[in-house]
C-alpha cells in the first residue's frame, strides 16, 4: 500500500511533507471533486434531507403547514391497507420471481455453454435486457390480450385463454412472467462469466467416479457457483424490490386491476405525487431502503462467511 | 457402448432443444411486434392471418402526426450528455481512489461504497422538490444533472486502475509528467476496454430509464421514448399496429447498438458480476 510512486521522494527529505506528495493530494482532490461535489448535492442531501421530513405530515403543495409528526408516519404504514397490500404483493412478486430467473439463468448458462451456437444464444437470451420496459411492458400487454397471441395460440387446442392483465388473480403472475422474461438474459451472463473459472480438469475428475448429467451439475456446477448464485439471488431480490416501471405501465399507473399489481414502489410514487404526501412517501421510501439493506447486509454476510 | 452412445447423442438433442426453444420464447415478442406493427389496423387481431403487403403506414402515422421523432432526440440528446458526463466524473474519482495518495482518501472512499446501497426511490421526493425549487421539472438540465454520477461506476474504474502495473506510472514520472500527464498520456489510452463498459452501461440505463422522466417530463415536448410511448399507448391503444410501431422506434436503436458492441456488452455485463 505504501509502496507508491511517492515514496522515493519521502525517503529523501525524511519527516517533511515533500511537494510531490501535496502535488498529489491536490491532483487527487480535483480528480475526486466532480464526483465529491454530485454526492453531496444529489445524494448525501437529499437523503438527509428525505429522512428528516419522514417525521412530519409534510405536503410539497402546502409546505407552511408542515408539522411535526414523530414516527406516525412510520407507524401509519403498519395500518394502511394499500401499503400492506403493496408489501404483501411486492413479496409474492420477489419470491415468485427470484427463484425462477435464477434457476432459468443457470440452466441456460450451462446448456449454452456446452453447445454450438454459443453467440447467437448469447445475443438472443440477452434482447429482452437491453430493451426498455416500458417496450416490454407494451409488447406484453398485447400479447396477454384476450385476443393476442398467447390466447390465439391456446384457442388451437380448444382451450378459451382467459383476460389476464385484467383478472385480479392473473395480473401478478402475468407481470412476474414478463419481469422473469426481461431479467434472465443479464443473470445468465452472469453465470457464464462463473462458469469460465470452473477448469476442465474438475468435470473430468468428476466423470472417471462415474458421475454424469444432472448429478455432475448438483454436485460439482452449483457448488462451485456458489459465489454467482449468491449475487444473482441478493441483484434479483433488489431488483424484484424496486419493481416500478412494468406495473406503472401495465396497469396505467394505479396498480389494478383492484390493487392486485400495486407494489411499494407504485405505492411511493403515488401516494408522493398524486396525494402530495412527501413525508408518509419518504417513510415508506426509507422502509423500503431498511428491507433493501437487511438484503445487501445478507449478501455481504454470506459471501464474506465463504472466503 | 451402443446405448451409451445414443444417450449421449439424446441428451446432446435435449440441450438443443432447451437452447432452442428458450431463443423462440425470447425472439417471438419482438418478431411478433415487429409483424403486427407492419398489418393495417383493422387485421391487427387476426392472429394468424398472413401479411397481405408490408404496410409500413403504422410507422408513418407516429413519425407524422404524433411527436416520436422529437421524443427520439430527446432521449438521444439526454443519454449521450448523461453518459459523457457520467464517463468524466466516474473515470476520474475511480482513478483517484486507485492511484492517488490524499488525506481522507479510504474514508471518502467508503462513503460512496456505502451510498450504493440507498436504492433510487429514497431520493424521489427530495430530488423532485430540489428541481421544483430551482425550475428545473421538465427541462433539460433537470434530466441531466442530478445524474452524472455513479458510485458503481466509480467502483467499476478504480478497480480497472487497481489493476495497472506501477512500472508504467514510474516510467511517466521518469519522463517528468505531472499526475495530469500521467492520468492522460498512460492510465487514458489503456482504459479502453473499462470506458466502452461504462459508456455501454450507462446509455443503456439512461436510454430504458422510466422512472425519473415520467416523473420530471410534464409537457409532451419533453417526452423521452419511453415516457412518450407510454402516454401514445394510453390513448391510442386502440391503434396496435401504431403503438407497436412506437415499441419497435423505442427498442431498435438500443438493439442495433447491442448487436454491434455486443462483445463489450457481455463483457461490461460480467464485469458488474464480479464483485
Amino acid at each position: 500500500m505504501d509502496n507508491t510512486v511517492s515514496s522515493t521522494t519521502d525517503r529523501r527529505k525524511p519527516g517533511r511533507i515533500s511537494r510531490s506528495a501535496v502535488d498529489q493530494a491536490l491532483a487527487g482532490y480535483l480528480f475526486v471533486l466532480p464526483a465529491f461535489v454530485s454526492l453531496v448535492v444529489f445524494l448525501l442531501g437529499p437523503i438527509v434531507y428525505s429522512f428528516y421530513i419522514s417525521f412530519f405530515h409534510f405536503s410539497f403543495l402546502d409546505p407552511q403547514n408542515a408539522s411535526f409528526a414523530g414516527f406516525d408516519n412510520y407507524l401509519h404504514l403498519f395500518v394502511d391497507p394499500v401499503f400492506l397490500q403493496a408489501l404483501g404483493n411486492t413479496f409474492i412478486y420477489t419470491i415468485g420471481v427470484v427463484p425462477i430467473q435464477t434457476a432459468v439463468a443457470l440452466l441456460l448458462a450451462v446448456i449454452v455453454n456446452r453447445i454450438r451456437g454459443k453467440t447467437f444464444f448469447r445475443i438472443a437470451y440477452y434482447l429482452p435486457t437491453v430493451t426498455s420496459t416500458v417496450a416490454v411492458a407494451v409488447m406484453f400487454i398485447f400479447i396477454f390480450n384476450p385476443n393476442g397471441l398467447l390466447n390465439s395460440f391456446l384457442s388451437l387446442f380448444g382451450i378459451q385463454g382467459p383476460n389476464y392483465f385484467n383478472d385480479p388473480t392473473l395480473a401478478l403472475p402475468a407481470v412476474m412472467s414478463v419481469a422473469i422474461w426481461s431479467s434472465v438474459g443479464q443473470f445468465m451472463i452472469f453465470y457464464l462469466a462463473g462458469l469460465q473459472d470452473i477448469s476442465d480438469e474438475v468435470y473430468e475428475a468428476a466423470a472417471i467416479d462415474g458421475a454424469s448429467g444432472f448429478r455432475l451439475l448438483w454436485s460439482i456446477t452449483m457448488p462451485l457457483l456458489r459465489r454467482t448464485t449468491f449475487l444473482v439471488v441478493v441483484m434479483g431480490m433488489i431488483g424484484a424490490f424496486q419493481v416500478f416501471d412494468t406495473v406503472y405501465v401495465i396497469s396505467n399507473g394505479n396498480g389494478g386491476p383492484i390493487g392486485s399489481t400495486m407494489t411499494v414502489v407504485l405505492d411511493l410514487f403515488n401516494k408522493a405525487f398524486k396525494d402530495m404526501q412527501m413525508g408518509y412517501a419518504s417513510a415508506m421510501a426509507f422502509v423500503l431502503f431498511a428491507i433493501i439493506l437487511i438484503f445487501t447486509l445478507l449478501q455481504n454476510w454470506l459471501l464474506g462467511r465463504e472466503d | 457402448m451402443e446405448t451409451k452412445r445414443s444417450a449421449f447423442k439424446a441428451s446432446k438433442f435435449m440441450l438443443y432443444f432447451i437452447a432452442i426453444l428458450y431463443a423462440c420464447i425470447t425472439l417471438v415478442p419482438f418478431f411478433w411486434s415487429i409483424y403486427t406493427s407492419l398489418k393495417p389496423t383493422s387485421e391487427v387481431f387476426n392472429t394468424f392471418a398472413p401479411l397481405k403487403d408490408l404496410n409500413f403506414s403504422s410507422y408513418a402515422y407516429i413519425l407524422t402526426q404524433f411527436p416520436f421523432g422529437h421524443w427520439l432526440l430527446n432521449s438521444a440528446l439526454v443519454a449521450v450528455i448523461v453518459t459523457i458526463g457520467n464517463l468524466i466524473v466516474n473515470t476520474l474519482a475511480g482513478y483517484a481512489f486507485a492511484r492517488l495518495k490524499f488525506p481522507l482518501r479510504g474514508f471518502l472512499f467508503y462513503v460512496f461504497l456505502a451510498i450504493m446501497m440507498v436504492p433510487g426511490q429514497v431520493l424521489l421526493v427530495p430530488i423532485y422538490m430540489m428541481l421544483a425549487n430551482m425550475g428545473w421539472i421538465d427541462t433539460y438540465q433537470g434530466l441531466t444533472i442530478p445524474f452524472l454520477m455513479s458510485p458503481v461506476m466509480i467502483f467499476l474504474a478504480r478497480q480497472f486502475f487497481l489493476g495497472v502495473p506501477k512500472e508504467l506510472e514510474e516510467a511517466g514520472k521518469i519522463d517528468g509528467l505531472t499526475h495530469w500527464g500521467i492520468f492522460f498520456k498512460i492510465f487514458l489510452p489503456l482504459s479502453m476496454p473499462m470506458m466502452s463498459a461504462q459508456i455501454i452501461l450507462t446509455f443503456q440505463g439512461n436510454w430504458n430509464s422510466f422512472m425519473w422522466p415520467v416523473l420530471l417530463e410534464t409537457s409532451q415536448k419533453m417526452y423521452t421514448l419511453p415516457v412518450g410511448l407510454n402516454s401514445f399507448y394510453g390513448e391510442y391503444n386502440a391503434y396496435w399496429n401504431s403503438v407497436l410501431a412506437g415499441t419497435i422506434l423505442l427498442s431498435l436503436p438500443m438493439i442495433i447498438v447491442f448487436l454491434i458492441f455486443q462483445k463489450q456488452f457481455v463483457r461490461g455485463v460480467a464485469t458488474t458480476g464480479i464483485k
